[in-house]
């Protein structure tokens, strides 16, 4: 099987849509990308050990989640909290319809990845080159050399490699970000061969108004199944631009569990959206998940307990604490 | 980390979201899907600010006399229109709200500003004529179960004494504003028929009241049963007088507002700070932040007359007079300087 077919089974090449009274046609069905054990705990200040997050990896490939962003083979050094990557890679429980792709910065990570039988990886860009300077100490065109490497190592191997685009909507350090920046990084990603482009709003500033306007742009260059959002609720926009997103034919949504991951930009604010509150309002609008809420929930309060903190997501909030629930 | 932080001081969020205008694109070279998401929206919004009645109301800690006017004034200078000021219902039952008089006496009313009250019967609304209230409010439920547990009768009968306030408000030529409540689900009865809300709307609607705010009491609703709901609505009353006082205690009020915005409503309530538990989910947020829907809706280019920075300035106010957090993200956020 070539390459490209591999990465066309991990996309829905056709989405259906159905219309609703707005005249707006949304997916049927959202694959849901779930980034609390990595870009949720990568975030998150206390180390969690091994078995923590091995459990919750386990807990959530019970939900009906079909993909779980599990780890990173990122240096020690840099992100200690994702040291133990090779273990948790092999200590959890893979369930076969669920895929759970690893980051991979740079071919040492890629190749640290195989060996330890990860079978799809990601590759982070940005939209903007103050924060590649800043995050990964290279420009975006350095950058963009170094996951060609992966990528074609992947390729070798028939590994799906998904692409990140961050800053996708602002940059801490530069502010306003060209949705045709934008488009240009997510176009390279794609034609270099991820079969996926995730675009993020690292720092939650976008509304529903600057998501329309980077996906318009995007849209031009990246086919519509092959785009997914990565909203980040620092300013509590994540789900008006969700389903922004989905009004424009996007069915790919990453969240994290519970909410996991502060913003690193907006010391104690709100980071990733939460899995929870994306799916009950995925699941109000008769969207299809496959993901069943109250075990996403219950990993969600495992994580919190282990991290002794309480959960981000109001609909978990409120389901615990409800004297009567009249909720979906 | 300073020069990070500068994207995010106050005064250059302003105009960081004045870049983020929406633009509106040729059907030929753009999908379908993009052309009706871009073209939905009014091009103004008019917020109606609950935070000093209803955000008040459902806070534990009693906030003195001079903290409740100042927060008014302060709210008065953000470029808000609407502000509901207190509430005349018996003290006994809302002890926060026993400082009505000394409150609507004692505001600086900047014109152009429009200061309502809430009146649950006749008494309430002569003591708030008497007290110089401009505008009143007054509120229905679209649940019996609701209706009966909350003010102890049936929603006919509720209605009824409805009328009482509606005659002489008319008499006085006061304008008055209905509330229905329990829009998308109820605490005791569960899921809410649209056509309930649209008949407790109607009827609130053709006794004379010039807005109907319709409120997720409870804050179950997604874009999908709020669509339900005001597809509903809108088939007995006008779109221009409907308003959309969404909960956010499932997050789902912002999507909520945006469908609803898409929908034609044009007039939505929230709350500076998100003031206001739920009463039904304790400890779980309740009234959206002013804030993050100003936030929202400048990002969409859509103007409403409110300068962000002196609103989040009022918000900081009474969260520090309250001894607690702001439920606003974008003030969390804006704040970590």
């Amino acid at each position: 099987m070539s390459f490209e077919k591999l990465g066309e089974l991990f996309l829905k090449t056709k989405i259906n849509y159905k219309k609703t009274i707005t005249g707006h046609a949304y997916p049927e069905f959202v694959k849901i990308v779930e980034v609390g054990p990595r870009d949720g705990l990568q975030n998150e200040k206390e180390i969690v050990p091994t078995g923590v997050k091995i459990q919750l990896i386990d807990m959530l490939s019970g939900t009906g989640l079909s993909v779980i962003e599990a780890t990173s083979f990122v240096s020690s050094k840099w992100v200690p909290q994702m040291a133990d990557h090779t273990d948790v890679l092999r200590g959890i429980q893979k369930a076969s319809n669920v895929q759970y792709p690893v980051l991979t910065p740079n071919l040492q990570g890629f190749q640290d990845a195989v060996a330890a039988g990860a079978t799809e990886v990601a590759v982070f860009g940005s939209a903007s080159e103050t924060f590649s300077k800043k995050n990964i100490n290279c420009s975006v065109d350095e950058s963009m050399l170094r996951f060609e490497e992966v990528i074609n190592a992947a390729k070798k191997r028939q590994i799906p490699v998904r692409g990140y685009v961050s800053c996708a909507l602002g940059c801490p350090h530069e502010g306003h970000i060209e949705p045709s920046k934008v488009a240009e990084v997510a176009k390279r990603l794609y034609e270099m061969g991820c079969y996926e482009i995730s675009l993020g709003d690292t720092i939650g500033i976008g509304t529903p108004g600057s998501m329309l306007k980077m996906l318009q742009r995007v849209m031009k260059d990246v086919p519509i199944n092959a785009l997914a959002v990565h909203c980040h609720d620092t300013y509590g926009q994540a789900l008006p631009n969700i389903l922004t997103a989905l009004q424009m034919g996007v069915s790919v949504v990453d969240s994290a569990v519970a909410g996991l991951g502060g913003c690193p930009y907006a010391q104690g604010s709100s980071g990733n959206v939460s899995t929870e509150d994306v799916l009950y309002m995925l699941h109000g609008m008769g969207i299809e998940t496959g993901v069943n809420i109250a075990k996403v929930i219950e990993a969600g309060s495992f994580i919190c307990s282990a991290l002794s903190r309480k959960t981000n997501s109001k609909v978990a909030q409120a389901r615990s604490t409800a004297c009567c629930d009249a909720s979906l | 980390m300073a020069t990070v932080m500068k994207l995010v001081h106050r005064n250059a969020l302003t105009s960081l979201m004045g870049q983020h205008c929406l633009s509106f694109s040729s059907a030929a070279a753009h999908r379908a899907a993009g052309v009706r998401a871009a073209q939905a929206f009014p091009g103004k919004v008019k917020i109606v600010e609950v935070g000093p009645r209803d955000g008040l109301q459902n806070e534990k800690t009693l906030v003195p006399t001079e903290a409740k006017i100042k927060l008014i004034n302060m709210l008065s200078e953000s470029g808000l229109s609407v502000i509901e000021a207190t509430s005349f219902v018996s003290p006994k039952w809302v002890p926060q709200m026993a400082d009505q008089v000394e409150v609507m006496k004692g505001i600086s009313r900047k014109p152009g500003v429009t200061y309502q009250v809430l009146t649950p019967n006749l008494q309430g609304f002569q003591a708030a004529v008497k007290a110089g209230a401009p505008e009143v409010a007054i509120f229905g439920a679209a649940s019996e179960l609701f209706s009966k547990k909350n003010i102890n009768c049936s929603v006919d009968e509720s209605l009824q004494r409805f009328d009482e306030v509606m005659k002489a408000a008319k008499e006085a030529g006061v304008p008055v504003r209905g509330y229905v409540s329990c829009v998308i689900g109820c605490p005791y009865e569960g899921k809410v028929a649209p056509e309930k809300v649209a008949h407790v709307a109607k009827r609130l609607y053709s006794m004379g009241c010039y807005e109907i705010s319709l409120g997720d009491t409870i804050g179950v609703g997604t874009p999908g049963s709020m669509t339900k709901m005001l597809e509903a609505v809108i088939k007995e009353v006008p779109v221009s007088a409907l308003a959309v006082h969404c909960h956010d205690t499932y997050g789902q009020a912002l999507a909520n507002i945006l469908v609803a915005l898409q929908m034609g409503i044009s007039v939505v309530d929230s709350s500076v700070a998100g003031l206001g538990g739920c009463p039904y989910a304790q400890g779980a947020s309740g009234n959206v932040s002013t804030e993050d829907v100003v936030y929202m809706l400048h990002g969409l280019g859509i103007q409403t007359g409110v300068d962000l920075s002196k609103l989040m300035d009022a918000g900081a106010f009474i969260c520090q007079t309250l001894n607690r957090k702001t439920s606003s993200k974008v003030a969390q956020a804006a704040c970590k300087l």
